[in-house]
């Protein structure tokens, strides 16, 4: 596939400067709240060593806890099943589906299902899945647009824009964008498909080793009538997301919303252990890759993510993109270090798509070394000769200037001069990118070189 | 003002783009080093660290560059130059060439310049400067986030705030601080970011002068010139009429 252009979407999204500015905004305030909250917790340092340190066990003990997992889980009478790649989930699914002669299907936010494009696949069989977050709804409603943002998929859309939108697709009004009436329009629109739903989908966002249940957390309740309504509940999880106790979860639930949106905890927090009497309950253990990232010495720490947002949040370049400017179903800081593994000539650009600034690592509620797995992926990408060719060869020359002295000094005399004697129209000319929207420094007299060959050269001439 | 008791042999570390674009800067921290009693010597054929090419993850172009920069450095007792993200490719990054002890005693012996007054020196008194203005510090995102030890506590992490930069500043008479909303939010520079990202690279400087402009900020200072080489580039665009100074040129006592 053709190599995701970030820089390119980037400049489009800055070029409305309505919607760039609410977003670069309102990600920062998260970033704002995010802080608050954490300065309510005097171990907040100490709880985020802790949940590195839960995940990096449960990463080097996995097989065993996906097992035990399974053990249990089966014992609470619910039936698990494994997919070792996103066709493999799908069919899987597809298959519980047509058991129950599912027709249609309420879901609640779940990155993986996006990770497996599972909802084309279902369509395809005739089965229509309804996403039940409202974030998740605007953007299915959008013609199927992907998610911008996590954990607030539909951050890029300004009010106006989803009245817009709603007064297209459910007949709302379009002149009233107060977020109250559009959010009790989506209710409203939601509410038929819940009571109608012949399958409830979920993910994830923690699998217990030691009870076989698993954790939801949600702010809008929608995974919980998903789950409880219809006679039938899938969940959809990586097996990156297994903790071993269920005391280790409070590590997760103290950090996860105050990383993510700067509120103490989720409106729900949803224990699911066993299918209610008369109704199925089934989860599908998804790898998709994440056993071979196990296996990558530089990377493998990139399985420890709760999925909080936070890097997206707190990320200068994201909050100016727009999350869509990724070409992935996982965009901001977390994306650009996941997706090279997944397509390395697709998402080549991404790993350039940062200024290495490495606030994102600061803010990981799991101490993922962000910045530090983007510098070692430009090596492989580098290596692998995956660097577009006039970058390249720009990268060529420039190692000759600066490796040999005598030629160094000949260029930075020349830049110089050109510089100085140029016209100004001639330098700032359209092939000149520091120009088009920056001043370039002005030439000085002398380099430093020059100077302390004048100043002080004697005894080093 | 506290002294080592023997003079310190330092080589002093010009980064590429201050020899080229900002030679004064170097001048002042050859004439701040030589005023706090180092020797100070300047490896002649120095070019470059070899930063640009490796933080494009070209370790093979880096290579040259690296084994140059170790040819010119070794057997100091200490590397100074005025520039975090410099020193901080020679002491975490710099391996694109073979490990040998000479490399590993140039890497181990290289420092940034307030952390080698900070720090080494011990230096907290600079009687020769003053600087009556309304400044706004900008960090470097690699002095706070990747140097090891840091300059400075960021607003990420919980934890004592300081900063080495404002307590070798703290002496200086008539400095008024102003604060930025967004003190430590990245200003877009990012190395080769500013030309291959050139978009959001102008933006970011954009929104950071613009709150530099808000703040009521006459200077910026830093101890990172790449930074503000491009926060310049932008406010002068814009017509704004804040300026940009390195540390070593406030510390050293230069006109400006």
């Amino acid at each position: 596939m053709k190599p995701v252009d970030q820089s390119a979407a980037a400049d489009m999204f800055i070029a409305d400067v309505q919607h760039e500015r609410f977003h670069d905004h309102h990600l920062w305030d998260l970033r704002k709240g995010r802080d608050q909250e954490r300065d309510q917790i005097p171990e907040w340092e100490t709880l985020r060593q802790l949940a590195s340190d839960i995940k990096a066990h449960t990463l080097t003990h996995l097989a065993d806890y996906l097992e035990e997992f399974e053990r249990n889980a089966t014992a609470n009478g619910v039936q698990i099943h494994w997919a070792q790649d996103a066709q493999e989930h799908n069919r899987i699914v597809g298959e519980i589906f047509a058991a129950h002669q599912v027709k249609t299907v309420i879901k609640s936010k779940s990155m993986l299902t996006d990770e497996c494009q599972m909802r084309p696949y279902l369509a395809e069989l005739g089965i229509t899945v309804i996403e039940s977050d409202l974030g998740e709804r605007i953007q299915q409603l959008d013609d199927d647009q992907p998610p911008s943002h996590i954990v607030v998929p539909a951050v890029h859309k300004l009010r106006g824009d989803v009245a817009k939108l709603f007064a297209r697709t459910i007949n709302s009004d379009p002149n009233n964008d107060d977020p109250k009436v559009l959010s009790e329009a989506g209710r409203q629109s939601l509410r038929p498909h819940f009571l109608a739903a012949d399958a409830g989908m979920t993910g994830a966002n923690y699998l217990i080793a030691e009870t076989g249940s698993f954790v939801v957390c949600t702010n809008e309740g929608n995974a919980d009538i998903s789950a409880n309504l219809p006679p039938l509940h899938v969940a959809s999880v990586g097996i990156e997301k297994l903790i071993p106790r269920i005391e280790d979860l409070g590590v997760f639930i103290r950090l996860l919303s105050r990383s993510a949106l700067g509120s103490p905890i989720t409106q729900y927090t949803s224990h699911f252990r066993a299918p209610r009497d008369g109704s199925e309950m089934h989860i599908v253990l998804v790898d998709n890759g994440r056993s071979a990232r196990l296996g990558m010495a530089d990377f493998w720490t990139s399985l420890k993510c709760i999925r909080c947002g936070a890097c997206m949040n707190t990320c200068p370049v994201y909050r100016r993109s727009g999350g869509l400017s990724y070409g992935s179903v996982y965009p901001g800081p977390i994306g650009v270090i996941l997706n090279p593994a997944i397509d390395l000539h697709r998402y080549r650009a991404l790993p350039y798509a940062s200024t290495m600034n490495g606030s994102c690592t600061s803010v990981c509620p799991v101490k993922i070394n962000i910045h530090e797995q983007i510098y070692q992926w430009r090596r492989i990408i580098s290596e692998k000769q995956e660097l577009p060719l006039l970058r390249r060869t720009a990268l060529d020359v420039a190692a000759k200037v600066l490796a040999s002295p005598a030629l160094y000094r000949r260029v930075i005399a020349g830049v110089d001069q050109v510089s100085r004697e140029f016209p100004r129209a001639l330098i700032y000319n359209p092939l000149n990118a520091w120009g088009l929207q920056r001043e370039i420094p002005d030439a000085p007299k002398a380099t430093f070189h020059q100077w302390w060959a004048k100043n002080r050269g004697a005894d080093h001439e | 003002m506290t002294m080592t008791p023997i003079a310190p042999r330092v080589a002093l570390f010009v980064p590429c783009f201050i020899d080229a674009s900002f030679p004064e800067i170097g001048v002042a921290t050859l004439q701040l080093l030589e005023r706090l009693g180092c020797i100070v010597e300047y490896p002649f054929n120095q070019t470059c660290c070899g930063q640009p090419l490796a933080n494009e993850g070209d370790q093979k172009n880096a290579a040259a560059c690296e084994a140059l920069f170790v040819q010119n450095f070794a057997g100091y007792d200490y590397i100074v130059g005025p520039s975090a993200s410099c020193i901080h490719h020679v002491r975490q990054h710099m391996d694109a060439i073979e490990q040998t002890d000479e490399v590993t005693q140039v890497r181990t012996h290289a420092y940034e310049l307030v952390e080698f007054l900070h720090d080494i020196l011990q230096v907290r008194d600079f009687p020769w400067a003053s600087f009556p203005h309304k400044v706004a510090l900008h960090n470097s995102c690699t002095s706070l986030r990747s140097l090891q030890p840091p300059l400075a506590s960021m607003s990420e992490i919980r934890g004592p705030a300081f900063s080495k930069p404002k307590e070798l500043l703290a002496n200086v008479p008539g400095i008024e601080w102003v604060e930025l909303e967004r003190a430590d939010e990245c200003c877009g520079f990012g190395g080769l970011f500013s030309i291959f990202e050139e978009g959001v690279s102008a933006k970011m400087g954009y929104d950071k002068v613009d709150d530099q402009r808000r703040a009521g900020a006459e200077y910026i200072v830093s101890a990172d010139m790449s930074c503000l080489m491009h926060q310049k580039g932008c406010a002068q665009r814009l017509g704004y009429g804040q300026k940009y100074i390195h540390i070593a040129q406030i510390l050293n006592g230069d006109t400006v």
